[in-house]
């Protein structure tokens, strides 16, 4: 089968423009409506439920969670639907312990929650180390999937791509803030969803609309092996230590995290994730369909043929089912699925570094409305350079773990942090900033002493550390710091505040 | 306040009572995740036996890991729209 991917696509360029003309029509009509710091960072916490589920579920479902999963699988069966399973299951622990209590306690950043009781500075320097960290590596993975992904969906040059992606990001943001950052992911969810959705009707309408004959279709032609678990899981350990990263990365990653406070309520942050975690449930299963019909309709030859990742396996499907129109259709769903992401890392990385840093430990928390507004913006302008040049400086490189170590960096940074400060009335400032920045570097260390770094990438012949995911070592690490901290010298004063912290979590501020 | 004493015993309460809900859905959705994990790594043969045509063990059972998401989800939801809100009003009024 030839294939129309990498050449210059007339559906695709056409909707990917319409997505631009939309969503730059919207930058400007939130741009009129962002004009103090609580419309720029919270969208002047107007956002209902439904849209905040939308909104959550557009920052999360990101093209490697599209094109990645559905490639797996494609390749490896059923070894991809652990991702997909993975990924879900984060969204309930949110609910049940981050979301009501994240709206009740902050303002705009996670580190508002961690500080409440807290002293203010040392508290905001480690939160925002490890937020910034998780950000940054978040924001490498998406922008040379962006690059690669549109050179070979649209045949643009890689440069072109990362400068047009961090570009038209910073419109989003710099203008249109978080009112611009949630419609854009809204859309964005929509049109993802109703993609995937439409796709995955088409290919089971060749299987009389049951997947259960696609299964089975594929188990005949590759083998049974496919419907079981195979090569990808070697290590049970590695397999835990990625589940534990997966589950509780998603209760601390900094852009999830911040959509909380765009709603006007706890109540409607927790109707929001019930939305949520309905859409992406419902996503993550179209991937099953998604992988195992590119599996059979495509093949696996042809899909490693164009990208030896299977990356392209969605998009090969999309043009196997519904010809080059809609391999154009896809491809623009999955240009536009990056750039949101990339515009909600970026207003969170934005936050951190304007409201923690700049804010509340440079200006001791005086700072006026117009002066918060403009550090947030130039903060904003700091981070699309940055991003632009990280983009084009990993060109070539292996990144793949990056979206793993980022998980990994949440879960072990962020999540203890977090949850203790709302659940232990005897975390001390000392504990809190030990764990942030435990989590951080024995991430980054395992991370580095890994077979992903040192045989992967080095070509070393060993590595001193076993794991690829380090998250069951330094997830249990940081609570450990964070408790064996606290006790060693309680604060007495700090204790004490939590009752009020406790009112404030359940009861609001109102 | 005419009675603090009595108005902070009645936050501890619900914070209990939120806290016992949280925990006991946490720790159900990470036995469902987990045993799912463990099979995966340490009983691959059961996981790969068809449980119908097309569809195998594991794979059903990954399904159900979704759907056991949901519907914790869904409780605590359900939960928190009845139990939780009416004992916050009871504490606001």
């Amino acid at each position: 089968m030839t294939s129309a991917i990498g050449e210059p696509n007339v559906t695709a360029i056409a909707f990917f423009g319409l997505f631009i003309v939309l969503s730059l029509g919207i930058t400007v009509w939130a741009s009129r409506r962002t004009r103090t710091a609580d419309h720029f960072y919270a969208a002047g916490r107007s956002v209902t439920a439904f849209q905040n589920g939308l909104a959550l579920a557009g920052d999360y479902m990101s093209a490697a969670s599209f094109l990645g999963i559905a490639g797996l699988v494609a390749l490896s069966g059923f070894d991809g639907l652990i991702y997909s399973i993975g990924f879900l299951v984060g969204w309930p622990i949110v609910m049940f312990l981050i979301a009501e209590p994240l709206r009740n306690l902050g303002r705009y950043t996670f580190a508002d929650v961690v500080a409440t009781r807290l002293r203010q500075t040392p508290i905001r320097i480690a939160a925002a180390i490890g937020a910034l960290a998780v950000i940054a590596f978040y924001l490498i993975a998406q922008m040379v999937g962006a690059g690669n992904l549109i050179r070979l969906l649209f045949g643009l040059p890689y440069e072109a791509a990362v400068v047009i992606v961090g570009v038209v990001m910073l419109a989003y943001v710099l203008f249109g803030g978080m009112i611009a950052t949630t419609w854009v992911q809204i859309v964005k969810a929509v049109l993802l969803l109703g993609g995937a959705t439409l796709l995955a009707g088409l290919v089971l309408s060749r299987f009389n609309f049951n997947p259960l004959a696609l299964f089975a279709q594929a188990s005949a032609t590759y083998g049974p092996s496919v419907l079981a678990p195979g090569r990808q899981v070697t290590d049970p350990i590695d397999a835990i230590s990625l589940g534990l990263a997966l589950m509780l990365g998603t209760a601390g990653l900094p852009h999830i995290l911040m959509r909380f406070y765009t709603v006007p309520d706890a109540k409607t942050a927790r109707t929001s994730v019930g939305y949520a975690t309905a859409v992406i449930g419902f996503f993550y299963l179209l991937t099953f369909i998604l992988g195992f019909g590119a599996m059979v309709i495509v093949g696996r030859e042809a899909i490693t043929k164009v990208d030896a990742g299977g990356n392209m396996a969605a998009p090969l499907l999309a043009e196997a089912v519904g010809g080059t129109p809609f391999l154009g259709f896809i491809a623009a769903v999955a240009f536009a699925t990056i750039l949101a992401v990339v515009a909600g890392l970026t207003l969170s990385g934005a936050a951190t570094l304007s409201h923690d840093l700049w804010v509340n430990v440079i200006r001791g928390a005086h700072a006026s409305e117009r002066e918060q507004f403009l550090v947030a913006r130039v903060a904003t302008i700091v981070l699309a350079i940055i991003s632009i040049v990280l983009g084009i400086t990993f060109k070539g490189q292996n990144v793949a773990y990056m979206v793993g170590l980022a998980f990994a960096i949440a879960a072990s940074a962020n999540f203890p942090a977090l949850v203790l400060s709302i659940f232990w009335k005897r975390l001390t400032t000392a504990g809190a900033q030990a764990s942030m920045i435990t989590g951080t570097v024995s991430t980054l260390a395992l991370i580095y002493f890994s077979p992903t770094i040192q045989l992967d990438i080095l070509k070393h012949a060993e590595a001193w550390f076993p794991l690829r995911n380090p998250g069951i070592v330094t997830i249990p690490l940081s609570f450990v710091v964070a408790i064996g901290v606290s006790l060693l010298k309680p604060v007495e004063a700090e204790e004490r505040r939590f009752a009020e912290l406790e009112r404030q979590l359940h009861l609001g501020v109102d | 306040m005419l009675w603090p004493h009595m108005s902070d015993s009645n936050l501890k309460a619900v914070s209990a009572a939120r806290w016992r809900m949280a925990i006991l859905l946490t720790t159900t959705m990470m036995v469902v995740y987990f045993g799912f994990i463990l099979l995966v790594a340490f009983n691959k043969p059961l996981l790969g036996r068809p449980f119908v045509g097309g569809l195998s063990i594991g794979m059903l059972l990954g399904v159900l890991v979704i759907v056991a998401a949901w519907v914790l989800t869904w409780v605590y939801v359900r939960w928190a729209n009845t139990h939780y809100d009416a004992s916050l009003r009871g504490l606001r009024s």
